[in-house]
């Protein structure tokens, strides 16, 4: 299809088709709940979804929960709840969400959440820990924690081949293959290579979609929002990893952006300034937030949040499947220590994404519930200044706690930095700059 | 004769500004906000062109700012505080490269370029702490009139370090201070030297180039003036104008129209 009249259906399809995956999977959810069947939870940062699909155990992302409370407007029930309990307001606000699910006997906006049989994480986090320990103390779930090495390394990072990445992959295939292990005996099933291998070219799949969706979104306009539409994405990509229904998701979402690039659909009238995004997304106010930029004609082009949000997955690491665990554990570790870098050292990446999607401005948004995200933005984005000039705001509030949260004082930001954008826009135009 | 406003709405006073066409002010207003913003910013307009004793009909633009910039419904458009600062500053004071505005509510530190444009801002976040509310509190506290707190404080000659930076904890902090028996002026001097503290804090994120413009309600302060100046080690540019620096700028954007005798280019983006 080329034309406008050939595929103008195509034009929005991605976002309801991901709603509709979405409602699935927490009827899935609901259903195990409802059964008292087993489930495991998970996290967005190396979550393992290849091996827990191949047991064909249910994934719960409670990170993804925890936020869903914010956009439905009822996080601060949640909040609250956990806050009573005995959590302290300073703590990550999706735990203190989840803890409050789980008083609440799995109640959630969208359903009943089902106990977690096992939980699995990675050391990319340091509050995934302390998390799953909670799930362990309140219902003896056992918790398997991988320790991916090779974090912060600041560019430094070896390569398979290396000798030293080839002892770390060595390191992550045999924890994975303990996990293997602990799956056979918490489910009763044998583990199945060629279920994996299919489960794997799945995920491949997503890779190569997930990938070319950020680079159709170069184009002028782009052809999604990297910070609403690409949120929908990422519930898509991180929920239905290795799964057919996932893969077919990103061939369609492809097809939709491709035309949409190749007819100069954009996803706003007009797109005056194109923007990163670093951090979190403001949740509580997650669409208003959206529009105060977009009032000024300002589209978020590229994010951090689709970098370590989706796993690592904009690597673009393809799994062998002739060499399917080993594989695994190369794009775990490639995968995981580049989210944790989009943290630590995320200027040099922005660098690029500045160039390759064309931004005029990228916006940080440090968030209080999240130390792990928020330390070192106000580094990263003076290094970036340094090295591009390019113009930035720094705006604090938070992704789950509307108490933290001022419309106000975040539009007044937000209008002083586009009116500095539209002044030196104006001073080059007319040579003033030079 | 051609005239421009600006009106800036801040949490606690209400500024107005005109200029004529060479810039030059001939009307000034100041009063309280109160509650209906609104009614606040149509007084100030009108004692503003009171005071240049000009006809209302001959200004031809009017640029709202503040907190309350959507309130000024008779302007033509709105332009942030933080871009009318810096602009405001550099018309007052050429040489200016970072504004330090210290209002009721917040401190803002604002780093621009030689033609007015802000390269970059920071504001405190969340709470008062190191605004002018925090004097608001030792004033309440001490019972000492806010213009006589700065005065007060030079007096000082052996000062108390505040620790809280809560701008509602501050009080109880001074009071325990009186408790122990230590000298108004020099607990004082602590409140501003914490002030200060916070705010040359800000100035640093935003880059510290020289000169520095000091603006906003509590440059008035000449305590508060000596102490950021002692902790930067160097002189602040500060005016009687000042104060009204944000509605200064303001009128400085509108001038701009009535100069291009165009449509707003600033502000034009969000209006409502």
């Amino acid at each position: 299809m080329s034309t406008l009249e050939d595929g103008s259906q195509l034009v929005g399809r991605g976002n309801k088709e991901g709603a509709a995956l979405f409602r699935d999977w927490f009827a899935e959810l609901n259903e195990t709940a409802r059964t008292g069947g087993q489930a495991a939870y998970v996290f967005v940062m190396g979550s393992t979804n290849e091996i827990l699909k191949t047991f064909d155990l249910p994934v719960v992302f409670p990170e993804i929960n925890s936020l869903q409370t914010a956009v439905r407007r009822v996080a601060h029930e949640y909040l609250e709840e956990a806050e009573d309990y005995g959590y302290s307001p300073d703590i990550c606000g999706y735990v203190k969400a989840d803890v409050a699910v789980q008083l609440r006997g799995g109640e959630h906006p969208m359903g009943n959440l089902p106990r977690p049989t096992i939980s699995v994480l990675t050391n990319a986090c340091n509050t995934y820990i302390k998390w799953a320990e909670i799930w362990e103390r309140m219902y003896g779930t056992p918790m398997f924690t991988i320790d991916v090495p090779g974090t912060r390394q600041a560019g430094k990072q070896t390569w398979a081949g290396n000798s030293d990445f080839e002892a770390d992959r060595n390191y992550v295939e045999v924890q994975l293959r303990e996990l293997i292990t602990l799956c056979e005996e918490i489910t009763g099933k044998t583990f199945d290579i060629d279920k994996f291998r299919e489960v794997l070219g799945h995920a491949n799949t997503m890779t190569r979609g997930w990938s070319r969706m950020l680079e159709l979104n170069a184009a002028r306009p782009s052809v999604f929002n990297a910070l609403t539409d690409g949120t929908i994405y990422l519930g898509v990509a991180n929920g239905f990893r290795g799964t057919a229904e996932g893969a077919a998701y990103f061939d369609r979402l492809v097809e939709e952006m491709e035309y949409k690039a190749a007819n100069g659909i954009g996803q706003t009238a007009e797109e005056k300034y194109r923007l990163l995004f670093v951090g979190v997304p403001c949740y509580p106010i997650f669409r208003r937030f959206n529009e105060l930029f977009t009032e000024w004609g300002g589209t978020f082009v590229n994010s951090t949040y689709l970098w370590f949000a989706s796993g690592g997955t904009n690597r673009g690491f393809e799994y062998d499947l002739d060499n399917p665990l080993a594989s695994l554990a190369e794009g775990m570790l490639v995968s995981v220590r580049d989210s944790m870098d989009s943290m630590f050292f995320q200027d040099d990446v922005l660098e690029q994404m500045i160039t390759d999607h064309h931004a005029d401005g990228v916006i940080y948004h440090p968030i209080k519930s999240c130390r792990t995200v928020s330390t070192g933005l106000a580094d990263g984005r003076r290094s970036l200044t340094e090295k591009t000039g390019t113009p930035s705001l720094f705006i604090e509030s938070d992704m789950m706690d509307r108490r933290v949260v001022s419309e106000a004082q975040m539009k007044n930001r937000i209008d002083a930095f586009f009116e500095g954008l539209v002044s030196r826009r104006q001073l080059a135009e007319t040579g003033q700059n030079d | 004769m051609a005239y421009a406003a600006g009106v800036d709405v801040g949490s606690t006073q209400t500024k107005a500004i005109i200029i004529d066409e060479d810039a030059k002010i001939v009307g000034r207003a100041l009063i309280d906000t109160g509650a209906n913003v609104v009614q606040a910013a149509e007084h100030a307009y009108a004692n503003a062109i009171a005071e240049g004793n000009i006809d209302d009909e001959e200004v031809e633009y009017v640029v709202g700012t503040g907190y309350g910039r959507f309130r000024v419904t008779f302007g033509n458009s709105q332009v942030t505080e933080i871009s009318c600062h810096g602009r405001g500053a550099v018309h007052l004071f050429p040489n200016t490269r970072t504004v330090v505005d210290m209002g009721g509510q917040d401190t803002k530190a604002i780093s621009v370029t030689a033609n007015g444009e802000i390269s970059d801002f920071c504001m405190n976040d969340k709470c008062a702490a190191g605004t002018g509310r925090f004097l608001g509190a030792a004033s309440a506290a001490l019972d000492i009139p806010l213009d006589e707190l700065g005065p007060v404080s030079l007096q000082s000659t052996r000062p108390i370090k505040i620790s809280t930076t809560c701008t509602v904890f501050a009080e109880s902090e001074v009071l325990a201070w009186i408790g122990k028996g230590k000298k108004i002026e020099d607990i004082l001097w602590g409140v501003h030297q914490s002030i200060a503290s916070r705010s040359v804090g800000l100035m640093r994120r935003v880059g510290l180039d020289e000169e520095i413009t000091f603006t906003g309600g509590v440059s008035r302060n000449q305590g508060m003036v000596k102490a950021l100046e002692d902790r930067l080690g160097t002189r602040l540019n500060i005016s009687d104008d000042c104060h009204y620096m944000g509605a200064l700028g303001a009128a400085m954007f509108a001038l701009d129209q009535v100069l291009a005798g165009r449509q707003p280019t600033i502000g034009t983006g969000a209006t409502t």
